[in-house]
């Protein structure tokens, strides 16, 4: 086999790799500091101290994923300027502001994360300590709003003119608000939140599985699981939106993922299945005018087919395999929390039913798998542009020789914090097992306790 | 003053920044491991995990700030710098990476495992080491434009005394800042044996800083006379550091006032910092990125000042709090609150 070696090819792999590690973390990241916060509140609320147990040993491991991201995410920012030096020539001049405004972000997230791990047992009022949170869970939050607008803004690039290459009439407000903005900020919003509500319910499942039930699982399950409801329907929610704002703005993207070739109304949405010789679609699942009611909520909608477009500017089109398995992830996330939900109101059903419970492990794994599908098709989809309309990935990359070289160094290194991130995690875990600490409780009940 | 001129102040102020906190970060790495190999790690280890543990992620974010305000405020220098910084560059991220995950790995996971904690030591001489490298190429000289092409000129860097003269100051100063520091806060600790071991520390990496910029100075001299010549200009800033220094020394070595003493310290390293940046202007990387040739447009500079006041309004009151709660907080600093969660 043939393997690509011209800097262009690499550095795509490398950016690729790295953001696509880098967001495992990040959406953890995002979410967590969220989850967190919900369990910290309850516990005040409700005077119960196996939601502060609870919120306390979430932080403990999220430290670990936090140290990923940042490193991780640091590799990105230097990455993005050695990798695609003419890209950032350009784009720096257009979107450089929200670029900068995260790095605020992180600062005020930074400062307070440090902040409230330490401060467990520092305040007289544990609400003093729960405000503390609150900058965390902003900025962490806001951090996602502001890198997503520099990647709207590679997907529907505004708020300048290029001429020569040169860049003028710079407004810097409308091209961080471009089209693409509302929709992708909030689909990456709400589908973190859920990812991680679902990874926090998996791990809590996990441990009823293993016939652990101690009342403090089912706490855990039962506010992650209503965490993962509301954000389930979001994410679904907003993803329509997404589709309809593809349709408008970014045609070919959906186009690819549909396999919809000739521009035309009553389209159906297809899935799975594979394309011959000939472009025809072999086996797939045909639902008839559902794609024309994603892309514009109505049967006799047309939508734009790929024949519309130079065969030069078309996406790959093995994206729809990626849309689909985002969607059909989506929609087994939704079941799952709405059944476990519907079991533990109507009580005729165990909303610890083991294979309800299974199904919950696996929706942990499977939504950060969806992030990943999403996210590789909303980039992949976007080729071959780098912004769409304006500059051709070919035109942003680096020159320089070694990015072979590079990508064997990171790769490893991602292989290695991979692995040691999940060791560490599971060492924290083992050693200090939730019977401890929930035993330590129970002694100390009826005293005067401050967790 | 100009949006230039007060872009580049705002860049220049958070590297100095990143280069005092992360001294002290990385010079507490490396203290750290020398202390257990010479078996003195139960003297100052609490010291060192008691200051880092809360801020470390605060020391990466300088860092990021600068990366990407330099990107935002002269977009042409992601160009050059990107380019020929590749290798340096990528080697600089993955000990910062390496550094970074197992600090909170150690710290947080596993306890006491010495190769984590040799990694943390290595990776703290050698990231400042790899990062210098970027104020070397500044000087010009190293990178050669062929066709549009970029290329950082190895065989020239690697054999130029200029460059290591940097290098040495990177690694002798980050030991002497962190060491300062370090003395300083186990003074407030009061933490008396951690304290003898650092003030020699810091008595024995001071007279090396200043051989260190001796050295940098003469080797510019012969390696951009141009640049020679205007910080000549600007000798009283040099002058006034040096009187700093040893105000410094002084007082550590009559075991008085660390506090004053680290401050010097700070302003010793602000007045050549500053110094050396002003001097270095007009050009940014010479000859190629200028001041007011490559600057952002006139728009997107309005709004990253505006972005940056803004941003301070919210910074200014948070690292406040965090100082008053790990820094100058007796009873945290003495370590007889409870750490962690
Ligand atoms: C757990 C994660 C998850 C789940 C269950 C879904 N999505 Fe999604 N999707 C993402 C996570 C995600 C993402 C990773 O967050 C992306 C990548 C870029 C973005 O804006 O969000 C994304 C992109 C994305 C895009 C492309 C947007 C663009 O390129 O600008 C569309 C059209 C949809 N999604 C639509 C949907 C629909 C109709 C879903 C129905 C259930 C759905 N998504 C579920
Ligand atoms: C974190 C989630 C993300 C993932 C998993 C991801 C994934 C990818 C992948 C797979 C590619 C390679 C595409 C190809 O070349 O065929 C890519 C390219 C790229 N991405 Fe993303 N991306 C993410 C977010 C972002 C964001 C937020 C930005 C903008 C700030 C961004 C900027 C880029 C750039 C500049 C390239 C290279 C140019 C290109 O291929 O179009 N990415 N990304
Ligand atoms: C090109 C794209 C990206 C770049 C350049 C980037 C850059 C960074 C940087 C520099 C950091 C470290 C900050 C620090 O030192 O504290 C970081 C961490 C983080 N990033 Fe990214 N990032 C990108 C994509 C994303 C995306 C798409 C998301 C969210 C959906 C995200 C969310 C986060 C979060 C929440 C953190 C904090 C660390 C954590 O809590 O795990 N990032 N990122």
């Amino acid at each position: 086999m043939h393997f690509p070696n011209d800097p262009e090819t690499l550095s795509r792999i490398l950016t690729g790799l790295t953001l696509g590690f880098h967001i495992i973390y990040a959406t953890v990241g995002v979410g967590v500091p969220l989850m967190i916060a919900l369990a910290e509140w309850m516990g005040i609320r409700r005077k119960d101290s196996h939601y502060i147990l609870l919120a306390r040993r979430w932080a403990r491991g999220f430290v670990i994923t936090v140290a990923v991201g940042v490193v991780t995410g640091t590799a990105i920012g230097f990455m993005l300027s050695l990798l695609w030096p003419s890209f950032m020539q350009i784009a720096g001049q257009a979107i450089a502001l929200p670029l900068f405004m995260e790095t605020f972000a992180f600062f005020f997230e930074a400062i307070f994360l440090g902040i409230y791990l330490y401060t467990w047992d520092r305040f007289k009022k544990q609400t003093t300590h729960f405000l503390l949170v609150i900058p965390v869970v902003i900025g962490s939050s806001a951090s996602a709003f502001f890198i997503t607008t520099v990647n709207a803004f590679m997907n529907t690039p505004q708020g300048f003119t290029l001429k020569d290459n040169r860049i003028t009439d710079i407004n810097p407000l409308k091209a961080m608000f471009n089209p693409a903005t509302p929709t992708e900020v909030s689909h990456v919003l709400t589908s973190s939140y859920m990812t991680s509500a679902y990874i926090l319910a998996a791990i809590a499942a996990f441990s009823l599985l293993r016939r652990k039930d101690h009342v403090y699982y089912k706490k855990a399950l039962k506010l992650t699981m209503v965490a993962a409801l509301v954000f389930s329907f979001a994410t679904a929610a907003v993803g329509d939106l997404s589709g309809k704002f593809l349709a408008k703005y970014q045609p070919e993207k959906l186009a690819a993922a549909e396999w919809h070739f000739e521009t035309k109304a009553y389209a159906p949405l297809v899935i799975g299945g594979f394309l011959d010789k000939n472009n025809e679609i072999r086996f797939g699942l045909k639902i008839p005018y559902a794609l024309s009611i994603l892309a514009h909520d109505k049967p006799s909608g047309v939508v734009k087919g790929l024949n519309d477009y130079p065969v030069d500017e078309r996406p790959p089109l093995f994206v729809h395999y990626l849309f689909d398995g985002m969607v059909s992830i989506g929609v087994f996330l939704i079941i799952i929390a709405v059944l476990y939900n519907l079991a533990f109101i109507w009580r005729k059903w165990s909303p610890y039913n083991r294979l309800l419970l299974r199904g919950i492990l696996w929706g942990g794994p499977l939504a950060m798998l969806a992030i990943e599908c999403g996210w590789i098709y909303a980039e992949i989809g976007r080729q071959p542009w780098i912004l769409r309309g304006y500059m051709k990935t070919s035109q942003g990359a680096t020159t320089s020789d070694h990015v072979g070289l590079i990508l064997i160094v990171f790769a490893s290194l991602y292989v290695v914090l991979g692995f040691t991130s999940v060791k560490i995690l599971r060492k924290l875990f083992r050693n200090h097992p939730a019977e401890e600490e929930l035993a330590h409780l129970e002694a100390n009940a009826g005293k005067e306790v401050r967790l | 003053m100009t949006y230039q001129l007060l872009g580049i102040t705002v860049l220049w102020i958070f590297l100095f920044g990143y280069m005092i906190v992360a001294s002290i970060d990385f010079g507490a790495g490396f203290f750290s491991y020398y202390s257990t190999l010479t078996g003195k790690k139960s003297l100052i280890h609490g010291v060192i995990e008691r200051y880092l543990s809360p801020v470390w992620e605060v020391t990466n974010v300088f860092l990021v700030f600068f990366m990407v305000g330099i990107v935002g405020f002269f977009p042409d220098s992601a160009y050059y710098l990107g380019t020929s910084l590749l290798l340096p560059g990528s080697f600089a991220i993955v000990l910062l990476a390496i550094r970074g995950s197992y600090y909170a790995f150690s710290n947080y996971g596993s306890k006491d495992n010495k190769f984590y904690l040799f990694l943390y030591g290595a990776s703290g001489l050698l990231i400042p080491a790899s990062l210098s490298t970027v104020l070397t190429i500044s000087e010009g000289g190293f990178i050669e434009v062929t066709g549009g092409k970029v290329k950082l000129l190895y065989g020239t860097l690697f054999t130029s005394p200029y460059s290591w003269a940097v290098v040495l100051l990177a690694l002798v100063s980050v030991l002497y800042i962190s060491a300062t520091f370090l003395t300083y806060y186990a003074a407030k600790a009061k933490d008396l044996s951690a304290l003898t071991v650092l003030r020699k520390y810091a008595l024995a990496w001071s007279m090396p800083t200043i051989f260190a910029s001796l050295l940098v100075f003469f080797a510019i001299q012969k390696h951009n006379p141009e640049h020679f010549q205007s910080m000549l200009d600007y000798s009283w800033m040099f002058v006034l550091s040096l009187l700093c220094f040893i105000g410094a020394f002084y007082l550590i070595w009559r075991e008085r006032s660390y506090g004053w003493a680290f401050l010097l310290v700070m302003i010793q390293f602000a007045l050549a910092f500053f110094g050396y940046g002003v001097s270095h202007l007009p050009s940014i990387i010479y000859p190629y990125i200028h001041l007011y040739d490559n600057f952002t447009n006139r728009t997107m500079a309005l709004y990253l000042i505006g972005a940056f006041l803004a941003g301070l309004l919210l910074l200014i009151p948070s690292i406040y709090l965090i100082m008053r709660l790990f820094l100058f907080n007796a009873s945290y600093v003495e370590g007889t609150k409870p750490k962690k969660g």
